[in-house]
């Protein structure tokens, strides 16, 4: 059964490193009416710092492009979270998952933004086209919220 | 300003404290800052203090590995100093305090020890021995 939207952030912006911290305080802010916990929080804006970071690090490498956020909160405290870029697209999806791959070395990328993903986020769904872009979907339930709303 | 640096050229020792969020914007500043005075002053031991840091992703990962080279082929080491909670489970999953031993209050003393080969794979059961040992320091 299809969960029911409660509230949603949509919002753009062009890949400058300026935004990285914008985009993860937004989130924060928009996902303070869950009242979420510290450590939650940490997790999601270390998640969505990740992947803002891939759409201006590699995505855009050599030029300033839009990426597109949408935030949706939605029933028993679960929080979707969708990246969009226009960018060059990953070849290898598989491998670019993987921990410690990075195609940006010399500019010491640590090649663990997808596994910072993986793990601090409950799910996670990239889909990409060479040359067209890439979507990055996560999906996080906050134990605290949960609880309540199951009462 | 991101980062100070202090030095002490008795002890060969630079400390880098580092203020606000550190990410792929601020980790540019911050790398160019720590690597000039490592330069000036070729230390044997960098303590990169994280007790002002109040974010940080991958980046900061990178930022101290690419220091931890740095410092391995001057055959001197990397400290991690008060890194808070949120900070910490960044450092574990990435292993990184298996190079750079986290150490606390800016005593030089690791208070968490490189894990052993046989634990490697497993960093969230080195976390909660890491959560008991500092209580039993406490």
């Amino acid at each position: 059964m299809k969960q029911k939207i409660v509230n949603e952030l949509k919002m753009s912006f062009p890949s400058l490193s300026e935004n990285e911290r914008f985009s993860r305080l937004a989130v924060s802010g928009f996902l303070s009416q869950l009242n979420p916990q510290i450590d939650e929080l940490s997790d999601i804006k270390t998640a969505v710092s990740e992947g803002v970071t891939n759409c201006i690090v590699h995505a855009y490498r050599d030029v300033t492009g839009i990426i597109f956020m949408q935030v949706r909160i939605m029933e028993k405290g679960k929080v979707y979270i969708k990246i969009r870029d226009k960018g060059c697209g990953i070849t290898d999806i598989k491998k670019a998952m993987e921990p410690l791959f990075t195609t940006a070395p010399d500019e010491e990328r640590a090649g663990l933004g997808f596994a910072v993903m993986e793990s601090f986020m409950d799910k996670i769904k990239v889909r990409s086209a060479e040359g067209k872009g890439t979507t990055v979907i996560m999906e996080k339930t906050l134990k605290s919220r949960k609880a309540l709303f199951d009462i | 300003m991101n980062v100070k640096i202090l030095t002490d050229k008795n002890c060969r020792k630079i400390t880098a404290l580092i203020y606000g969020d550190l990410d792929h914007h601020t980790a540019k500043h911050i790398r160019s800052d720590i690597d000039s005075a490592i330069h000036e002053n070729n230390p044997k031991r960098l303590i990169i203090d994280f007790s002002n840091v109040t974010f940080m992703d991958s980046s900061g990962i990178g930022l101290v590995m690419g220091r931890y080279k740095i410092m391995n082929e001057m055959s001197g080491e990397v400290l991690i100093a008060n890194p808070p909670t949120y900070i910490r489970k960044v450092i574990q999953l990435a292993g990184l305090h298996k190079l750079c031993p986290i150490v606390t209050n800016s005593e030089d003393k690791p208070i968490v020890k490189p894990i052993s080969e046989n634990n490697s794979d497993n960093d969230l059961a080195q976390q909660k021995k890491t959560t008991i040992s500092e209580g039993q320091n406490a």
